[in-house]
Order: structure tokens, then C-alpha cells, then sequence
């Protein structure tokens, strides 16, 4: 079974964001970097997968020197091969990450395509269907359990107060939610056995963005709010309060 | 310049979901300032008085897909949604209509299609937008990002575009039209094909009949402070009270109290009811990026300096275990009255 990853590399979760001087992106001093979460449970289930019915596990990543990283993570956990689809720009949105790894994919020809739902910087939730659109592979996402039978594929997507179960064939790309299994953490052998790993490069194909960042700012910030230090005896103040004057019930 | 905004609103169990209303008042806002047509599109099996009740957030006519007539033009019987032949069948509608800007809610539904959609209909795509502006005839958006830790101001390099729109946010305005057209679309027009349902829904499970905390308009939400899941029902019993779904922390998700479909937060759901109560959570970073939108946000903490103050409107220092029984108790006279 041939199972691609696509993975990318994001700010921690705990990072306090600053703006940069362009106005448009965040400021990068002193923030550390992770393999993006959700593409930690993509790269876990291709393990699973491949553990299960042989194969090979190849992580790929757009952009530029530190996407690298996001690659040498998956080669912690286990991947067998990674590229990185390099390019020289700083800016790209969704469409142009999406051309660029469907390009490959489709060049690959894989069983299956894994990758988080989404990313925890831009947030966005595009790139699975923006990729399975572009390579004509059945998909879903947010799937947080995912049973292969041969060619036969059954998924359980969350959607809001409940699950729906999905039917596909294979060859297929699956967007992963938390939940869907336990990421290993790398042990001293798998984490020696990366570094001899060497990551391909090719060049990006694409660059067409279509959406472009005019400004970034932080969110409003609120007025301090009423504290009340008197425990159960504010209580009905409180709730008065959220009548009369928040008129929130 | 914009000629024609497409809505597509969606229908649960046949009627309208709320999030529907939200987009197609969204989308009569903006073919105002546009000066342009808009029309609703909707899948599923839409009656006359049903569409009627998108008269009053704007809209003139809706185009109906008849998702019965839609499945009979696949091989698996049954489908309840299926992602690939719902985005061809936006796509030919958009093209026949020739719009150019198509809205969707930003439901798990609205965002898995936005993406397809935007690849087949060429155009750029702002996602989860919280709030959306009209000038020089063409429209910018604002979206959170990093979880809301920030905010970006985005514009479009394509002529056309599909939107999506955070729930809860835009709030639909009342603007009677009377009565509504409804046209329903034969699926012959669209040229569907049984390889256009490449990934099939073919059951939907219903895990509680709880409300769900994203589309939720109050949220009470429990963390560390609750002390165990037994505890839990504290929570659940003021949730009750006042009609909210439960949220639930990070913490207590990792820690196997609650599920993960109740994570507020950077790895959970971006949340931004009217009404945020916050019970024994601390507020770390990810939490806050995950609800700081909330109209109004209550917290009650026993650490005066817990971060979740700093974005609370109204705090109360004190223990969970005193002050939700009592807070519930309060909440069951006012709403009673």
C-alpha cells in the first residue's frame, strides 16, 4: 500500500501571537515550530496502515528550508521517504499548497493520501477538498475512525452532534480529526534511524495564488468585565445582570 | 463586478437549518450593496412554505435539487449526502445561474464543499469569515486565524468567489419580500453521473440529542476545576436550565471526562455564542483563541488571576461546586418567569 502524508509545519499552540512589521504575517522571533497536530494523527494511521498491510509511508511537504522539519518529524515517527516540493515564496494560500501537492500526488499515483483536517495557523480546512478535487480522488474529512478492507474504504466523519459513515473506494484521501488513533511518540532508534534519511526536493510547479492577505491585525480587545469576589452570595446579582444589562437570558 | 450571488442554504430533516437563514440574510446584504441579483439554492426536498420562510431575510426565489431525484442518479441507494456530486451539482447550478459569489455557512457541510466548489468554478476562497465588506464593488473579508489569536483582512485575485461564514456570527436582519419563487431543478439539466458520488454518506448517526457547542447560541462549559467526571453534571444541570449545549476543555478531553466533539479550543471548536459560561477552566492560550468571540462570557474560578478573567465580562471568584448549584437554581426563577 502506497500512502502519501502530506504534512506541514505550524506554530505551537501555546504561542502568543505578535504581528510583524509588514502588517501581514506573524512575527516569527522566538516562536517554536511543531509538526502541524492533526497531520500527527495522518502520519500515525498511515503507520497503522502500513504496519498492517505492508507498503511504504512517504511524507510530503510544500515550501521552503522549515517545511523540512515537518518532514523530519514524520521520519521520527517512521515515514519511509519525504519530499519536499520547494518553493522560494513566502506567501501562498490554500490553492496554490493544493496545486502543487496534487501535482505530486498525481505523479505518485498512491493508494491513499492522508493529512490533517486542517492546520492550526490559517485554519482554513481547504486542502483536502481543494486536493481531492484537483486529483480526482473520493475523499473525506474530519474523519475520526477509518476502517480499509482491500479496496473497500468506510470512514466515520464528525459533523455537528453526530457522525456520519461514508463509503469509498480506494485509490481515496482522508482529512484526519483528533481521535482517530494515538500518535507514537519517536523512540532513540526510529529518532537515529531519521537522520540518515535524506528528503528529496522538487520544485514547485504552481504559483497562482487567489486569495491574498491585506492586512493582519489582533482582535478587538474587550472592556474589562465586572468581578464579583463574594462567591455564592453575587449569584443573583449576576444573573440579574445578564438580564438587564448583558440581555443574554 | 458582481452580477449575481448564489446562497446555499441548508435543509435538515426538511426544514431550514438556522446557519440557512444567516447565509441567505448574508447574501441579500450584500447583492444590496452590489446592486446585484441574488438566489438561494437549496438540496433536499424543499416545499412552497418552507421556502416562504426565507422571505423574510431577503430572498425572491429558491432553487430546489431534489435529493431523492439526485441519489437515483447513483449506484448506492440511500445516499444521505455525498461531497463530490453535492459540489457538481452547486457548480452547474452557479454556471447556469452565471454568479459569480457563492455563500455557504461554514458548517461541517458548508466548509468540506467550499473548497471543491472553489476548484470547479475557479475561484478564490474566503473561509470562515466573521465579517464581510463591500467596496468599489467588490467584496473583502475578515477571518480569524491561529484560532483567533488574530485576525486577517483578505481580498480576492479572481473574479469570482466562494464564501463561507462563521455560524452565529452574522445574525439575520428582517427584510420582508412576501413570498418566495420556487423553481425545482430537474436533475437531467445537471449532467450527474454515477462516478460523480465517489464518496458516499450512508448513514447519519445521531450521537445525543444534545445540542452540538458549534452551533450553539449559549455554551456551558466545564474544565480541571470540575475535580472528575462525575462532576460533570453540574455543568449539565445549568446547561439545561438555560437551553446550552456543553463545552468542555482541553484538559478534561485529554483526560478522557468528555468527549472530543465538546473541545472548545485551538485543537477543538472555534465557538462564538451569545452566551459563553466558563466553570473551572483556567483559560489557558488554546482555550481562549477558541471562544474569546463570544457575545458575552462569564467565568467562574477559584484563582482570582486565572487568564480566563481577563476576557470575561462577568467573573465570579469562588469555588464550582457552591456557585453552579446556586447559579443554576437562580437561572431556573429568571427563565421561569
Amino acid at each position: 500500500m502506497k500512502i502519501i502524508v502530506c504534512v506541514s509545519l505550524v506554530p505551537d499552540s501555546t504561542t502568543k501571537v505578535k504581528i510583524a512589521d509588514n502588517g501581514k504575517s506573524i512575527d516569527e522571533n522566538g516562536v517554536s515550530f511543531i509538526l502541524n497536530p492533526y497531520d500527527e494523527f495522518a502520519v500515525e494511521e498511515a503507520l497503522q496502515l502500513k504496519e498492517k498491510n505492508g507498503g511504504e509511508v512517504i511524507a510530503v511537504s510544500f515550501g521552503g528550508d522549515k517545511a523540512k522539519d515537518a518532514i523530519k518529524k514524520a521520519f521520527q515517527m517512521g515515514a519511509d521517504k519525504g519530499v519536499l516540493i520547494r518553493t522560494s515564496d513566502s506567501e501562498f494560500d490554500s490553492f496554490t499548497t493544493a496545486k502543487n501537492l496534487s501535482e505530486y500526488i498525481k505523479s505518485e499515483s498512491p493508494d491513499l493520501v492522508l493529512l490533517g483536517k486542517q492546520s492550526i495557523d490559517f485554519d482554513s480546512m481547504l486542502l483536502p477538498s481543494m486536493i481531492s478535487e484537483m486529483t480526482g480522488l473520493a475523499s473525506t474529512s474530519v474523519v475520526v475512525k477509518l476502517d480499509i478492507n482491500g479496496n473497500a474504504a468506510t470512514a466515520e466523519r464528525e459533523i455537528e452532534g453526530g457522525k456520519e459513515i461514508l463509503q469509498f473506494n480506494l485509490p481515496a484521501l482522508v482529512g484526519v480529526q483528533k481521535g482517530i488513533n494515538d500518535p507514537r511518540y519517536p523512540n532513540l532508534k526510529s529518532i537515529m534511524a531519521a537522520k540518515s534519511k535524506p528528503i528529496e526536493e522538487i520544485n514547485a510547479t504552481y504559483n497562482g495564488n487567489r486569495v491574498s492577505v491585506v492586512e493582519m491585525n489582533m482582535p478587538p480587545t474587550k472592556a474589562s468585565g465586572k468581578l464579583f469576589t463574594n462567591g455564592k452570595e453575587d449569584v443573583s446579582e449576576l444573573v440579574k445582570l445578564l438580564r438587564e444589562e448583558a440581555k443574554v437570558i | 463586478m458582481s452580477k449575481k450571488i448564489l446562497a446555499f442554504a441548508e435543509l435538515k430533516d426538511g426544514k431550514f437549518k438556522n446557519s440557512a437563514f444567516e447565509v441567505v440574510s448574508t447574501a441579500s446584504r450584500l447583492s444590496k450593496d452590489l446592486a446585484c441579483e441574488m438566489v438561494v439554492l437549496t438540496i433536499g426536498e424543499a416545499t412552497q412554505t418552507e421556502a416562504d420562510t426565507l422571505s423574510v431575510y431577503g430572498a425572491t426565489k429558491l432553487i430546489s435539487v431534489s435529493l431523492n431525484e439526485l441519489n437515483s442518479k447513483s449506484q448506492v441507494p440511500g445516499i444521505k449526502y455525498s461531497p463530490s456530486a453535492f459540489a457538481k451539482v452547486i457548480s452547474a447550478v452557479s454556471a447556469k445561474e452565471s454568479a459569480d459569489t457563492i455563500i455557504f455557512s461554514a458548517t461541517s457541510l458548508g466548509k468540506e464543499l467550499a473548497g471543491r466548489v472553489a476548484v470547479m468554478t475557479d475561484s478564490a476562497v474566503f473561509n470562515d469569515c466573521t465579517e464581510l465588506n463591500v467596496a468599489d464593488g467588490k467584496i473583502t473579508a475578515v477571518r480569524p486565524v491561529y484560532a483567533g489569536k488574530s485576525i486577517i483582512g483578505v481580498s480576492a485575485e479572481t473574479d469570482k468567489i466562494v464564501i463561507t461564514i462563521r455560524p452565529n456570527v452574522f445574525k439575520p436582519e428582517i427584510t420582508d419580500t412576501g413570498t418566495v419563487e420556487l423553481q425545482i431543478l430537474n436533475t437531467n439539466d445537471l449532467a450527474i453521473s454515477p462516478s460523480d458520488f465517489s464518496s458516499v454518506v450512508v448513514e447519519v448517526v445521531v450521537s445525543s440529542e444534545k445540542l452540538d457547542v458549534a452551533e450553539a447560541d449559549r455554551i456551558v462549559s466545564g474544565g480541571r476545576g470540575l475535580k472528575g467526571p462525575e462532576h460533570f453534571h453540574l455543568v449539565e444541570d445549568l446547561a439545561n436550565a438555560i437551553g446550552a449545549a456543553t463545552g468542555a476543555s482541553r484538559a478534561v478531553v485529554d483526560a478522557g471526562w468528555r468527549p472530543h466533539s465538546e473541545q472548545v479550543g485551538q485543537t477543538g471548536k472555534t465557538v462564538s455564542p451569545t452566551l459563553y459560561i466558563a466553570c473551572g477552566i483556567s483559560g489557558a492560550i488554546q482555550h481562549l483563541a477558541g471562544m474569546s468571540s463570544s457575545k458575552c462570557i462569564v467565568a467562574i474560578n477559584k484563582d482570582k488571576d486565572a487568564p480566563i478573567f481577563q476576557v470575561a465580562n462577568y467573573g465570579i471568584v469562588g469555588d464550582v461546586f457552591e456557585i453552579l448549584p446556586a447559579l443554576t437554581d437562580e437561572m431556573k426563577k429568571i427563565v421561569s418567569q
